[in-house]
């Protein structure tokens, strides 16, 4: 059975969400391996979230919001996302996650079709890195 | 006369520090004397594995388990001790966190082994010995035990009912718990004890104001002014995303909490919090700026998971 | 063969197991001290901060943090070449020899010392401290735990935490000393030399007015002819925290003297497979296997030893003491182990005079204590005396001071081969035929390592990977007959 990966997309309330249900609803063409949770703001985005969806059994993360400086509906909300997600991308690679498997940006409201197609290449940049599995190969590496 | 307390205390993959705790309890230590009968501590009295073995199940009534499970050896003596102790205690970082051990689990036996018996630049090993957990010498056979890829907690391994944290935890801490032991007032299991419900800032003498990191610094990189925030200064202080009841001594001496009493409550990732009180606070009103502030941290894995790597949500790196 | 296990080993630092193999006529065939920990430091520090070392190397050992907190602070002043002001060095040298007088009460009233006070035969429920303080009375009993406890004190007003202090860094020290607390720090130097002296008395009293002790000191099973090495100041006298490292031969002659940048061109380690920890020997005589003597590179780093490697005491009550010692024994060196205990209290009197030294010293309250480096990070060792021997850090960074390679070669680590002899030699010269093989037998084979106060969490920092590799198989006369690899 081929691999298809579990991707979490955690996406903010007024922006890349909506983009993403406009998407829906135009019938964009989307791989069914994005799952979608849906956050007032990206502001709220701890990299708890991440390590947990990783540690959990995802293949690979998307974090998406309004554009800064002046899309977001709490102002600066997604300031404290560009300030935060840097890091947790370098401790990711600390922790041996490859950086293809961990996307960040901004879609507007108004950019369906670019949700579109970061879920497509998103998708498909995860498959070739394969899957991730985090639980087992920890567990299976103990003799 | 009240029965005496059956007290064990036993060391896995520690230091000795925990140890050394406890006889930092100092005069108490007598009257520690008076109500317990301290039937294994290997530091300090002369039983043997054997005399534990040959104890009944729940006869030891507390056991105070340091120190991290990192060989096979470590893992037996948890199951042991579990099987003849009433109440097991996961005393200090080790047990609860992983602490330093845990630091290993960015790396894996094979890389370890090799740098360690093979490349190491005072190593003499021209027939390339290794280790092996079982050596058939001309005597007989001598086994010793076997190192697992991963190093774990105690509650990772087995069932615990309270948890002491600390690096190591604090004398008067340590006695308060051992108090609510005698006097039988111990909270519900699963409790965390020994160390409060906040976290060190609210213990720290440093004055703290609104933070905006313009920099971040190394301790040998400024000298902090002795009454303003270290956080505050630049430095990585983890005392925002560490639980209090230390008494906040390394800021006391004006170097940076390093986070030896685990996460706060309610936190299940200690690393992951710090790294977000890190970022969050960067003054940066664009991303080119973040990035440029954020990266200036070095080794933020080594920092942040400093004590809670095995706790951590993914307990080690990618093997 | 029969197979008799004293699992653990108990009353030191760290982990560990005798094997002990009797043949049919009831003799030790073979005794091995096997340690079966590790944990992995020298491979963990690489990506590390090379400044954070000085906060994750002390747990390598809680009893000993603060050997391991300067040896770093000492590599990372070398790694930064960066000099720290005078008031930093006498600070640091303060806050160590506080350390020293606490630690070395430790061993002698909790570890070692219940062999001598309670006695080797003493029951086992006995045989600790709180038997210690219940046959010494809790007058006396107190007095001991005060004294250690004004030690650590001190080590708490400059270091924030007792255990695990952070007070180094590269370039200087965390905080300079106020008068006041100057003056604690000299009422408690006064206090710790009474103490001292109080100790070595106990000692003369308990163990060297004892004939059953005197014997088992002077009796052959516990002596054991080696190189001896220690730290020296410029007058070749015991220094713990700065100088060079000596080493003198079986018979007293210096062998060596090398300054903390040489050690490898005189020190290299070999590895069995039976146990976790590596065996140092010194390279200019070479590895001859666990033996004795001038021609074996096997060497000891106690107090002992550095009583032996040195000419005397830079301290005046510490020297009488000395002196006392050496004439005891009509010889130096002294090849006695078990004197090691004897050296231990001398080496406690010398670092409560030293603390006294240092507290009195003019520029000690001076507040410049930090230098910040300017230089690029590149490569440094750090040396300082353990109480259980010389420990060595180096560190080898790339330009951003993030390590890229550490090598640790630690107190005890020094003395595993003379461990894992002695044992053997006491256990042959215990245990014969026609001898019922008692607990208090097996804990005199144990007071064969003791006087080492080993620190073997110290010595088996390290980790070893995937198992097994190699399988050597080895006929009895130790020719290795056959070898499976797995690579």
């Amino acid at each position: 059975m081929n691999f298809e990966p579990r991707i979490i997309a955690f996406l903010c309330n007024w922006c890349t969400y909506t983009a993403a249900d406009a998407a829906g609803v135009a019938r964009m063409e989307q791989p069914a391996n994005v799952d979608v949770i849906r956050v007032m703001c990206t502001g709220r985005i701890e990299p708890m979230f991440v390590l947990k969806a990783f540690a959990e059994g995802a293949d690979g993360v998307i974090v998406s919001g309004c554009h800064p400086p002046g899309d977001c509906h709490y102002t600066n909300g997604n300031f404290k996302t560009f300030r935060r997600m840097p890091l947790l991308g370098t401790v990711l690679s600390q922790f041996g996650i490859d950086k293809g498997r961990f996307h960040w940006g901004w879609i507007s409201g108004a950019e369906a079709p670019k949700w579109a197609e970061l879920a497509r290449n998103f998708t498909d940049q995860v498959r070739g890195l394969g899957p991730l599995n985090w639980k087992d190969q920890i567990a299976s590496k103990e003799d | 006369m009240a029965e005496k307390l059956k007290l064990a205390l036993y060391w896995a993959a520690s230091c000795g520090g925990c140890e050394i705790a406890i006889v930092e309890l100092r005069e108490k230590i007598l009257v520690v004397d008076q109500v317990a009968d301290i039937l294994f501590w290997p530091v300090a009295v002369d039983t043997k594995y054997k005399d534990v073995e040959a104890m009944p199940d729940g006869h030891i009534d507390v056991c105070l388990f340091n120190g991290a499970i990192r060989t096979s050896e470590n893992e037996h003596l948890a199951h042991l001790l579990r099987k003849k102790s009433k109440v097991l205690v996961a005393f200090g970082s080790c047990a609860n966190e992983g602490c330093m051990p845990g630091l290993a689990n960015l790396y894996d036996r094979q890389s370890i082994f090799n740098y360690v018996y093979l490349e190491s630049p005072s190593v003499d090993n021209p027939n390339k010995i290794v280790p092996q957990t079982t050596n058939k010498m001309p005597e007989g056979e001598i086994q010793i035990p076997k190192f697992y890829n991963t190093v774990k907690t105690l509650a990772q391994v087995e069932d615990v009912d309270y948890f002491i944290p600390g690096c190591p935890p604090q004398p008067p801490q340590i006695w308060s718990v051992i108090e609510a032991i005698v006097q039988g007032n111990l909270p519900p299991k699963g409790s965390v004890v020994g160390a409060n419900e906040k976290t060190v800032c609210d213990e720290c003498k440093h004055d703290r104001k609104e933070k905006a990191i313009k920099q971040f610094y190394r301790i040998q990189e400024i000298i902090p002014s002795s009454t303003q925030c270290l956080f505050d200064q630049g430095l990585i202080c983890a005392g925002p995303a560490t639980r209090g009841g230390c008494g906040a001594l390394c800021t006391k001496v004006d170097i940076p909490c390093r986070g030896c009493y685990g996460p706060p409550p309610h936190v299940i990732d200690q690393g992951a919090a710090l790294m977000s009180a890190c970022a969050s606070v960067v003054d940066a009103d664009t991303e080119e700026e973040a990035a440029r502030i954020v990266g200036g941290i070095a080794d933020p894995i080594g920092t942040f998971y400093r004590f809670g790597l095995p706790a951590s949500l993914l307990h080690r790196r990618k093997l | 063969m029969k197979k008799i296990t004293i699992d653990p080993v108990t009353r030191l630092e760290g982990h560990g197991r005798i094997d002990l193999f009797l043949n049919d006529q009831g003799e030790v065939a073979n005794a091995y001290m096997v340690i079966p920990e590790l944990r992995g430091f020298e491979k963990f520090s690489q990506g590390r901060r090379v400044e954070e070392l000085t906060d994750i190397t002390p747990r390598i050992c809680g009893v000993c943090p603060e050997a391991h907190h300067l040896a770093a602070t000492k590599a990372c002043d070398a790694v930064y070449h960066v000099d720290p002001p005078p008031a930093a060095k006498k600070l640091r040298e303060l806050f160590y020899s506080a350390f020293y007088v606490a630690d070395h009460m430790t061993h002698f009233y909790i570890l070692g010392g219940p062999d001598f006070v309670m006695g080797p035969d003493a029951p086992v429920a006995e045989r600790n401290i709180l038997g210690v303080i219940h046959k010494v009375g809790v007058e006396i009993g107190t007095k001991v735990i005060e004294a250690r406890g004004k030690g650590m004190d001190i080590i708490g007003m400059l270091g924030g935490r007792k255990i695990h202090p952070t007070f180094g860094l590269p370039g200087g020290v965390a905080k300079s000393l106020s008068e006041e607390e100057r003056k604690q720090v000299e009422a408690t130097a006064k206090d710790e030399i009474e103490f001292a002296l109080f100790t070595l008395k106990l000692f003369k009293d308990i163990v060297l007015a004892n004939k059953g002790y005197l014997d088992l000191i002077m009796s052959p099973i516990f002596t054991m002819p080696t190189y001896y090495m220690g730290m020296v100041d410029e007058k070749n006298k015991v220094n713990f925290y700065d100088g060079k490292i000596r080493v003198v031969d079986p018979e007293g002659k210096e062998f060596a003297k090398y300054s903390p940048s040489e050690y490898l061109d005189n020190i290299a380690e070999r590895v069995e497979p039976w146990t976790y920890l590596k065996f140092p020997y010194l390279k200019k005589v070479g590895w001859k296997g666990l033996t004795l003597g001038k021609d074996s590179g096997v060497y000891q780093a106690t107090p002992l030893s550095r009583l032996n490697a040195a000419d005397g005491m830079a301290t005046p009550k510490a020297q009488e003491a000395y002196e006392e010692m050496f004439k005891t024994f009509g010889k130096k060196p002294v090849h006695n182990l078990l004197a090691t205990h004897w050296a231990r209290l001398i080496e406690l009197l010398y670092a409560a005079e030293r603390l006294l030294e240092l507290a009195t010293d003019p520029g000690i309250t001076d507040p410049k204590v930090r230098a910040i480096p300017t230089e690029k990070p590149t490569e440094g060792v750090g040396i300082v005396e353990a109480p259980r021997g010389t420990l060595t850090h180096h560190y080898i960074t790339d330009e951003k001071g993030i390590v890229t390679k550490a090598n640790l070669i630690v107190g005890t680590t020094n003395n595993y081969a003379p461990i894992a002899i002695a044992v053997k030699q006491a256990a042959q010269g215990l245990i014969k035929k026609g001898v019922e093989v008692t607990e208090g037998i097996l804990n005199r084979v144990e007071m064969a390592f003791r006087l080492y106060d080993p620190c073997f969490g110290c010595a088996t920092h390290t980790l070893p990977g995937r198992m097994p590799l190699v399988i050597n198989i080895i006929d009895p006369s130790g020719t290795t007959i056959r070898q499976i690899r797995r690579d």
